[in-house]
């Protein structure tokens, strides 16, 4: 009897680290075997295709669109992103910047053009392929968002401050669910976004594809759909808040070579 | 949904050719509704051939078992580099689609 006990105890110590280990390999296993065959491929090709497409009242494409590193230059440019744009006076995202370039290059209404900026699996939306489209070009650039202008000084220190503020109905703040190591949401881990050693391949991988709803995402629906978790108020797309937001997490995750658009659960 | 982009890439190494291709592709079961309640139809690839230089060397049938924007891949023996390789499927509604690329 005392035998058993014991060989079931040692047993027990052996057994429990190792099935823990396998489960985490075995997840990082299938998390390479979907990388390899991402259909955010897809969505870049789609967004390249977007890209050049003539569109709205001046029937222009957005092959001119200045992402910060002059007109038409996609190659790193959004690595640098968030950063401080002259032309509008304001931190701009991707997303933001792109809704800029549809309504001052292509003449659209900002209504028209993010009347629907979150798709859906049988409709992906514009912004979303435009957004795989661009940040692919980036591939291997290292991140680094603009921090020198006072204005992106600014928006990483309100960043900063609504990752830690709380409200809403449920008194929550980003910090609730992203602010103490190895919490997690099912089998997704939650990254706590102020460690640099966190955000780092966090911010490298975004946009992304996700796997369990067939759906290409951005980190503006990120930020729209924590803030609806949260019981908040829908945030406007594209405004100073969310921009501030995805600054911040962007900043702190610095020095990553992107290696997206990745994939997500 | 109209036919949507594809994406492929084939190497060459060690005798064998390996192609992965991507795919745009609804899928649908047939079992899953729509907001209103009402059955979404069936709509799947049905038919996906794989030809090299023109000679058919897959020619699969596949069905709603298979996810939306799938992802294959093949390793065939032989092949050789710069070698045509075409990708088709055809579902069933009738619509298809195809892509081709030299072996890398």
């Amino acid at each position: 009897m005392r035998a058993s006990v014991l060989v079931f105890s040692t047993l027990s110590i052996f057994l429990a680290p190792s099935w823990a280990q396998d489960a985490k390999k075995e997840i990082e296993r299938y998390r390479q075997m979907v990388a390899e065959g991402s259909p955010a491929e897809l969505f870049e090709v789609a967004g390249e295709a977007l890209w050049k497409k003539k569109q709205g009242p001046n029937n222009v494409s957005l092959e001119r669109c200045d992402l910060g590193l002059g007109p038409g230059t996609l190659k790193g440019a959004y690595a640098r992103l968030p950063r401080y744009f002259k032309d509008a006076d304001r931190v701009m995202d991707l997303e933001t910047r792109l809704l800029h370039c549809m309504v001052t290059l292509q003449g659209r209404t900002p209504q028209e053009a993010t009347a629907r900026v979150f798709g859906s699996a049988d409709r992906p939306s514009e912004m979303e392929s435009l957004s795989a489209h661009v940040a692919a070009q980036s591939r291997g650039t290292k991140m680094a968002a603009g921090l020198s202008h006072p204005k992106e000084k600014e928006s990483y220190e309100l960043g900063k401050a609504l990752y830690f503020q709380r409200a809403g109905a449920w008194d929550f703040s980003c910090a609730s669910c992203h602010g103490e190591d190895g919490k997690r949401i099912r089998l997704q881990y939650l990254p706590v976004l102020y460690k640099p050693e966190q955000a780092r391949p966090v911010v490298s991988s975004w946009p992304a594809y996700r796997v369990s709803t067939s759906q290409f995402i951005t980190l503006q629906w990120r930020m729209n759909n924590c803030y609806q978790q949260m019981r908040m108020p829908e945030p406007n797309f594209g405004s100073d808040t969310t921009v501030a937001l995805i600054h911040f997490i962007t900043a702190t995750g610095k020095g990553e070579p992107y290696a997206g658009p990745g994939n997500k659960r | 949904m109209a036919a949507g982009p594809m994406k492929i890439r084939a190497t060459f190494a060690g005798g064998f050719t390996d192609i992965r291709v991507l795919m745009t592709h609804p899928m649908e079961t047939g079992q899953r509704k729509d907001p209103d309640g009402k059955l979404v139809p069936m709509h799947f690839i049905q038919n996906l051939t794989v030809k090299l230089s023109g000679k058919t060397v897959v020619d699969g049938q596949i069905s709603q078992g298979v996810s939306r924007n799938p992802v294959f891949s093949f390793r065939i023996k032989g092949g050789a580099r710069g070698e045509k390789v075409e990708v088709a499927w055809l579902d069933n509604a009738g619509e298809s689609s195809s892509i081709e690329a030299a072996i890398a």
